[in-house]
């Protein structure tokens, strides 16, 4: 079990003192104070809670983090993070990491964490560009569209990743926008208290290479039904009316409809940007599968399975297991 | 002439009927006898169908190695017999079904003793007795010609019961009734050979009595159990040939308490395990050739952070795909510098099935107390090879986790409020303390970037120099505090006329061929290298002491030669090498040193340095 400070640190203990190199405006600034603020509200303990991170731009929200930070390899922030928290379930482990990270170099990892269902919060952060390379295009960026950086217009198609996550099985899919302070805390805090895998994929714009989609563009109205509607980019679809949450998982019935509805809404995007609670589901954690069939993992985890005593002499007795060998 | 314990059977077949049961059979019943196994298995990569055939070789004292000649052959089908029968030896025996095969079409040596065994009849016969489905009855083939075998060898039919109770239990002991019919059937076939026959036939097993307990076991069992023994509880994999039997076992055991998690690649499944290392669990994975390319990033991430993990490289034939389900020494050139960049990593290979428990229970040490990878480099051979072993010398095992963080160290972090200086260097252990998350005090970052004392990113010149400097000296903890008795050794008369140089699992053959050599006026010694990066430098003075040296390597360009030639300046030009994807035989090494110490090998060219070499290159075996 993730424990809880008795005493909650402030939202500055969760700062380290590494200076932030991040372009000015950018997006991630919004995400690590969203992170930092969301641990201070759950309490978690520094020393228990370990922030992975991939490679680029995101990927330094590992160093300015007071817990231990994780900054892995360009596309393997799951399995690094996946590995820690099943070797030690009692640690809060977020992963943090960029379109082109997880998407791109990183999709197959994020299809099969999906099917694994750990408990863990997964948090990506898209702008469709790859910046710390100097803006080439991201998955998510649509085919034909040409970022500041790009030589010729975007020869491939976007991949839609709510999508994606709701086909590979992540059991809770949410996606909130950098610089809507309030909702992207509630959000993060929803995608680290659920039990299981999280999603929650982050409209952010990069100011120095994503010239299409930015700050300016998000807070645009756009034209509604009707004459002289107009409505914001950004709406929030739970406010709208969709109720992602599946409440009986063993009802197929309900389980599909939502299912659906969770992917009619990932393809929304288009003049809209849709926010929200896509999709929700309790089913059972990876570590508690890996606990029915191995009990003993119930009363310990990996990393804590006694093996040596005081005297550091091995404590693991294979008598029965050679018994099959003997004669 | 009565030949008692030493014999070499072979039995074949294709996969899926039951070739491998059968030598368990056979291995089982040997060792219930009480007398040394060694079973060499061979087979395609395929599910069903395709030629796969085990030899045994039996014998009253300890063996590690193969011969060519066989001595039993046991078939049940046409294919064995047309492929095999050529190897076995005038005195020898044929185990045939004469529905199936004319021994006209086959290439028989003469003075074979030939039992025909028409399978179906028998079966047809079982199916009468016991009541069984005759449909049902395919796999007892094997049961059948392993008993014709035990019976022409004249081993007690009561020794076949003995061995059926104990493979047939619960549930399944239904079948030794049924497989018991079988045994006889198969003993009233050889009875029915005349008796002037059958005393022809020169070989006897006679059991021992009262041997002290022996395990008969295969490498990859070994070394799970050494990895479990060891603490570790955490290991991930993706599914290849042959190293997958480990995370198998691994994962049939589950009262230890071992996740074991099968991932989408080998790429997720060293991150993972590096992943895991981080939390303070011993963790590993198991991998060969393919998978072990995928990985070379990861390993650069945990030499970068320090991060004690254990990767198991079943080796096999190369490159690409290559071999699946065959054996080379491949991956040494490999393992020593696959990478970008320079970071340090202990190499090491085990000798023997013995071994494979004792380095796999050390691996983890050297890890812990090196804070680095450790490649073992397994290999196809030994993994699928059984053997009988004494049990596991487990009186001096002692667990040793390296520079951990001390509650002191912990206090001194949390009063500064900077983090854990997990990457500071100690100036007396060179390695770092270690903390594991959990413990208050213990944050600290990683990162695959230059970092500080702390983990912090930088490129600060200065301290580039010291962190480099710092895992790269390493190397010299690890030649100076693994002893040399764990990195090399040597076998045979110091002042012998030949030095063999091998390591990994030749070990085996080299140890049986050097009394076989000594009869034949051949005085002849050889040092095998268990630890291999860093390169074990003591070596130097018995390599430069040694009259003639020989290398002895499963591979074409002699990797190791390479290394040693690297370390010390020391070319060996005098080359045995094997690159057929099968493991190199007693009659193989012996009958090539004869011929390197008769000077019959014709110099050439060596491809890879330019240099003038006399290589023996083997090729025995189908």
């Amino acid at each position: 079990m993730v424990s809880k400070l008795q005493a909650p640190l402030t939202v500055a203990a969760y700062k380290s003192d590494v200076h932030n190199d991040w372009c000015p405006g950018c997006g991630d600034f919004g995400i690590l104070q969203a992170v930092q603020q969301c641990c201070a509200e759950l309490a978690l303990p520094p020393w228990e809670t370990m922030v992975f991170a991939g490679i680029g731009c995101s990927g330094k929200v590992f160093n300015y983090m007071s817990t231990h930070g994780v900054h892995t390899l360009h596309g393997r922030v799951l399995p690094f993070a996946v590995g820690a928290k099943l070797a030690n379930p009692d640690l809060e482990v977020v992963a943090v990491g960029g379109d082109g990270d997880g998407y791109g170099i990183g999709a197959g990892h994020f299809v099969h964490a999906g099917r694994r269902n750990v408990d863990m919060a997964y948090i990506v952060m898209t702008n469709e560009v790859y910046g710390l390379t100097k803006g080439q295009a991201a998955p998510t960026l649509g085919r034909g569209q040409q970022t500041k950086s790009l030589p010729q217009p975007n020869t491939n198609d976007a991949i839609q990743p709510l999508a994606l996550a709701l086909s590979s099985g992540y059991t809770w899919i949410g996606r909130s926008y950098a610089f809507d302070g309030k909702h992207l805390k509630e959000m993060i805090k929803k995608a680290i208290d659920h039990k299981g895998m999280a999603l929650l994929d982050v409209l952010q714009p990069c100011p120095t290479f994503n010239d299409i989609h930015t700050a300016e563009w998000f807070n645009k109205k756009v034209k509604g039904p009707g004459e002289n509607v107009m409505l914001p980019r950004i709406f929030n679809i739970n406010e709208a009316g969709h109720d992602g949450s599946v409440k009986d998982p063993t009802n197929f019935d309900e389980v599909a409809d939502k299912q659906r509805k969770a992917f009619e809404m990932a393809y929304y995007y288009g003049d809209r940007a849709p926010v929200g609670l896509f999709y929700e589901i309790k089913l059972p954690t990876y570590v508690e599968r890996m606990q029915a069939q191995a009990p003993l993992l119930k009363k310990y985890a990996p990393a804590r399975v006694p093996y040596e005593d005081a005297s550091h002499l091995p404590t693991t007795d294979l008598s029965k297991s050679y018994e099959e060998f003997l004669f | 002439m009565k030949v008692v314990n030493e014999v070499n059977w072979m039995i074949g077949g294709p996969q899926g009927t039951g070739v491998d049961s059968s030598a368990n059979l056979f291995s089982q019943a040997c060792a219930t006898a009480g007398l040394w196994i060694f079973g060499k298995r061979e087979y395609h990569s395929n599910i069903k169908g395709k030629h796969s055939y085990f030899q045994v070789r039996v014998s009253d004292k300890p063996i590690h190695s193969h011969v060519d000649d066989v001595h039993i052959l046991a078939t049940f089908e046409d294919s064995t017999a047309r492929l095999h029968a050529h190897e076995v030896v005038k005195g020898g025996a044929l185990i045939y079904d004469p529905t199936k095969i004319m021994l006209d079409d086959l290439d028989l040596k003469s003075g074979i003793i030939t039992l025909p065994i028409d399978f179906n009849t028998t079966l047809r016969h079982v199916a009468e007795v016991t009541g069984e489905e005759y449909g049902k009855l395919a796999i007892i083939k094997n049961t059948i010609a392993v008993s014709a075998s035990m019976a022409l060898l004249r081993m007690d039919i009561s020794l076949m019961e003995e061995t059926l109770t104990r493979i047939y239990t619960g549930k399944k002991a239904k079948f030794v009734g049924l497989n018991m019919a079988a045994v006889k059937k198969a003993y009233e076939a050889v009875d029915a050979l005349p008796d002037e026959l059958h005393a022809q036939f020169p070989y006897h097993l006679e059991p021992k009595k009262n041997t002290p307990k022996r395990l008969l076991i295969n490498g990859a069992q070994a070394n799970s159990l050494g990895k479990l023994k060891a603490g570790c509880r955490y290991q991930s994999y993706y599914p290849i040939s042959p190293a997958t039997d480990e995370s198998n076992y691994l994962e049939s055991h589950p009262e230890y308490g071992i996740a074991v998690v099968q991932c989408e690649d080998e790429i997720a499944a060293i991150d993972m395990a590096l992943g895991a290392a981080t939390t303070g669990v011993r963790a590993s994975t198991a991998t060969s050739g393919p998978g072990f390319c995928l990985m070379a990033e990861g390993l650069g991430w945990g030499g970068m952070n320090e991060v004690p993990i254990v990767l198991f490289d079943y080796q096999r034939g190369g490159p690409s795909t290559g071999l699946p389900t065959r054996h080379e020494q491949g991956d040494l050139m490999f393992a020593a510098f696959g990478g970008h960049g320079e970071y340090p990593r202990l190499v090491m290979a085990p000798s023997t099935i013995d071994d494979h428990f004792h380095l796999a229970f050390e691996s983890f040490n050297y890890a812990d107390k090196f804070q680095t990878p450790v490649i073992i480099l397994n290999d196809k051979f030994l993994t699928h090879s059984l053997e009988t072993i004494p049990p596991f010398k487990e009186d001096h095992l002692v667990i040793d986790r390296g520079r951990l963080a001390t509650p002191q160290e912990l206090e001194t972090a949390i009063a500064d409020g900077k983090g854990f200086p997990r990457f500071r260097p100690d100036a007396k252990t060179v390695v770092s303390p270690r903390p594991y998350p959990g413990q208050e005090g213990s944050p600290y970052w990683m990162t695959g970037d230059e970092h500080d004392d702390y983990g912090h990113i930088t490129e600060n010149p200065e301290t580039r120099m010291k962190m480099h400097e710092k895992r790269m000296s390493k190397y010299k903890l690890m030649l100076e505090q693994i002893p040399e008795d764990r990195q090399f050794s040597l076998h045979g008369d110091p002042n012998a006329d030949i030095t063999l140089v091998c390591w990994g699992t030749t070990y085996g053959v080299l140890e049986d061929a050097l009394p076989v050599l000594k009869e034949k006026g051949i005085k002849a010694n050889f040092l095998h290298l268990r630890m291999l990066v860093p390169f074990p430098i003591a070596t130097e003075k018995i390599l430069k002491k040694a009259k003639k040296l020989v290398i002895v390597e499963n591979n074409f360009g002699t990797q190791l030669g390479h290394l040693i030639r690297m370390a010390t300046g020391i070319f060996i030009s005098s080359q045995v090498v094997k690159y057929t994807g099968r493991p190199m035989s007693l009659d193989e090494i012996v009958s090539s040193v004869e011929k390197l110490s008769k000077k019959e090998i014709k110099p050439e060219m060596d491809p890879l340095t330019g240099q003038s070499i006399e290589k023996v290159v083997l090729t025995y075996g189908l």
